[in-house]
């Protein structure tokens, strides 16, 4: 799995928001994070526990959002959330069309904001 | 007393890889060198649809190979036997690929000298679907024994790719694999996916997906080479 590229890109985003803001030291980390992502928070969380060891975020916490996967029938133009298992097998729930959505939202990796000190 | 402060951070966590990759598809614009970037499970035939894939067009194309088969040289020795310049990538365990390394990929190989540079990614379904390694087409692999409700599992994998390659086709008989029950799932997830029917092994169904390759790379260079 790929939880190590992705925590090292938070810290590092994180790092250079602490010093430009002067911070002693993060509490948290508030991330969206898609329903597509195969990434679990436990393993975010601990893969962030050990890059950070030593640095200004050590010991801060991911708030981890998930951000629903919402597709766009490409025919009637309606937008729907849909779980990640069903997404395959998926029917607009206005016209009904099998087939032809778009992908809207579900594939965020994002930082909203950090709580520090 | 802590004094505790909200910081607005408002960043894409993956922007510096998706940047890369952008810069890296100008770049090969002005080389003119169509890179496709080929995923799939381990032993979906991916080194076998390859050297298949070399012998229809290395007449017509300069063809060129990055493999990032993990901590492995023999695929790289089966595509140099095949008669193309190979660049095996050390990706030690790493899950996948992203545009940084492809890019010292492609420096190594010399990509200039290339109308088509052809990327083995690491085999897996779920981490190469997450980053853009700055290839110009997606195309993924999904054998037959592998099953027909994929797609369902790794729905990333198959809405990021613009073709899927479907290997093994003589094991059809074999198994319950349902074509038009993958094409149904298709049709949700990507319906703008190109679908080839393949047996790497025999031949069938290959000049369907070389001739996409060599259309798509002709057309990218801004010249018929087919």
């Amino acid at each position: 799995m790929h939880e190590l590229p992705v925590t090292e890109n938070i810290l590092k985003i994180v790092q250079k928001h602490a010093e430009k803001n002067t911070v002693r030291r993060v509490v948290s980390i508030t991330l969206d994070v898609g329903a597509m992502s195969d990434l679990e928070d436990e393993w975010m969380q601990h893969y962030f526990d050990y890059l950070s060891r030593n640095t200004v975020a050590e010991g801060a916490r991911l708030i981890i959002h998930r951000v629903p996967i919402v597709l766009r029938c490409n025919n009637c133009e309606k937008a729907f959330e849909i779980e990640k298992d069903e997404i395959g097998r998926s029917r607009c729930p206005d016209c009904g069309a099998e087939g032809n959505f778009s992908l809207e939202s579900g594939r965020q990796y994002y930082i909203r904001e950090m709580q520090a000190e | 007393m802590s004094d505790i402060k909200l910081i607005e951070v408002k960043e894409e966590i993956l922007s510096d890889n998706d940047a890369a990759a952008r810069e890296l598809r100008e770049t090969l614009g002005k080389e003119k060198t169509f890179v496709v970037n080929l995923m799939s499970s381990p032993g979906a035939g991916k080194t076998t649809l390859l050297l298949q894939t070399i012998a229809a067009l290395k007449d017509r194309f300069r063809i060129g190979v990055i493999e990032a088969d993990i901590d492995s040289m023999v695929d790289a020795e089966k595509i140099r036997n095949a008669g193309v310049a190979c660049v095996q990538l050390k990706t030690g365990g790493f899950c996948h690929l992203d545009s940084r390394m492809v890019k010292q990929g492609l420096a190594a190989l010399d990509s200039p000298a290339f109308d088509i540079v052809f990327i083995e990614n690491i085999g897996n379904l779920v981490c190469p679907a997450e980053f853009d390694t700055g290839a110009i087409k997606n195309a993924m692999i999904l054998s037959v024994p592998e099953g027909d409700d994929k797609p369902l599992k790794y729905p990333l994998m198959f809405s990021t790719s613009d073709a899927l390659v479907i290997n093994k086709t003589d094991m059809l008989s074999l198994s319950d694999f349902d074509i038009d029950i993958l094409r149904g799932h298709i049709g949700r997830l990507n319906p703008g996916m190109q679908l080839f029917e393949v047996s790497a092994k025999t031949g069938e169904g290959m000049e369907g997906w070389t001739q996409w390759i060599g259309e798509q790379a002709s057309v990218f260079i801004g010249h018929n080479l087919l």
